[in-house]
């Protein structure tokens, strides 16, 4: 199936685009009160940082991915698929932000690719 | 001094619009990977359970109508350049794609609107009920069939999206 690529695409680069967003959040830090004048301040702190230029470039890459597989599959298979980013973002916070994930989540995280696994499996 | 400020500043995260903002950039954006807990408890109003509703409808329509779009345009060619242009016109002219888009920017705003004053855990296990909404959408306004096998898929898919939005997200450094 040529098209998974599209399916990685959505995942990968959907939540690709969160972590680099995130990660951007994280250099800017927190606005000082939430004045808009100083929530301006932020954002424009926020465009300078390479890291959100990068995530907002990988949810675009995303969106056009989703696009794309809507133009092929059912809704109702190409959304739930997307639920994969649940797994992708515990993995990732893992990996690249080194969180803690909590055994609870990793529970919900594996019954999300059992689903993912189901929903592929009954695909006709 | 300082408490004073944390008045101020209480005061306005309760009502600004600004706060949407400042919650859009700090902690939706991760996708639940880094997300503030709220320091405020309150029992879910009304508005909460009308705008979780909203969520619930416009997350899945926007997806539904992308896709009704998508079928619409029909196979994506993507080269020559020109062709990709003419693709390109084909979905950005299409009203459902717009409404699909306008959806899903509704979607996106009541999120906003409801985290500013609701827990995480709270909207979050809520929201695994779109997986669901959007394959009933699909098959009622596309005439998609779903097999049983793919309905219990999805239920599957619900019941882990609730379970991920149950734990207590935590932050690293900050509470």
């Amino acid at each position: 199936m040529p098209h998974i690529i599209l399916f990685t695409l959505i995942v990968v680069a959907g939540t690709g685009g969160e972590l680099c967003v995130s990660r951007a959040m994280k250099v800017v830090g927190e606005a000082p009160s939430l004045r808009p004048t100083e929530v301006a301040k932020v954002v424009l702190r926020a465009l300078r940082v390479p890291w959100m230029w990068l995530g907002g470039g990988m949810m675009a890459v995303a969106f056009f991915a989703l696009l794309g597989a809507l133009s092929i599959y059912d809704v109702s298979f190409v959304v739930p698929v997307t639920a994969l980013s649940y797994v992708a973002g515990a993995f990732g916070g893992v990996v690249f932000l080194r969180e803690h994930v909590s055994l609870q989540r990793w529970l919900g995280v594996a019954l999300v690719a059992i689903g993912v696994t189901l929903v592929f499996l009954g695909k006709n | 001094m300082n408490q004073k400020r944390e008045e101020e500043r209480f005061l306005v995260y309760s009502s600004d619009l600004t706060d949407i903002a400042y919650k859009m950039t700090t902690c939706l954006q991760s996708g639940g990977s880094r997300t503030k807990l709220m320091t405020t408890k309150k029992p879910p109003h009304l508005k909460t359970y009308l705008l979780i509703a909203v969520m619930v409808i416009a997350g899945p329509l926007g997806n539904v109508l992308l896709g009704k779009g998508m079928k619409h345009v029909g196979e994506l060619p993507i080269w020559p350049p020109l062709q990709l242009l003419h693709t390109g016109l084909n979905i950005f002219t299409s009203v459902s794609i717009w409404s699909g888009i306008a959806s899903l920017v509704t979607f996106f705003v009541a999120y906003m609107l409801v985290l500013s004053w609701a827990d995480y855990s709270f909207v979050q296990p809520a929201s695994s009920l779109a997986y669901g909404i959007v394959a009933l959408l699909g098959y009622l306004m596309l005439g998609e069939r779903v097999s049983p096998l793919r309905w219990t898929g999805i239920a599957v898919i619900c019941l882990g999206v609730f379970v991920v939005g149950r734990t207590n997200p935590r932050t690293t450094g900050q509470v």
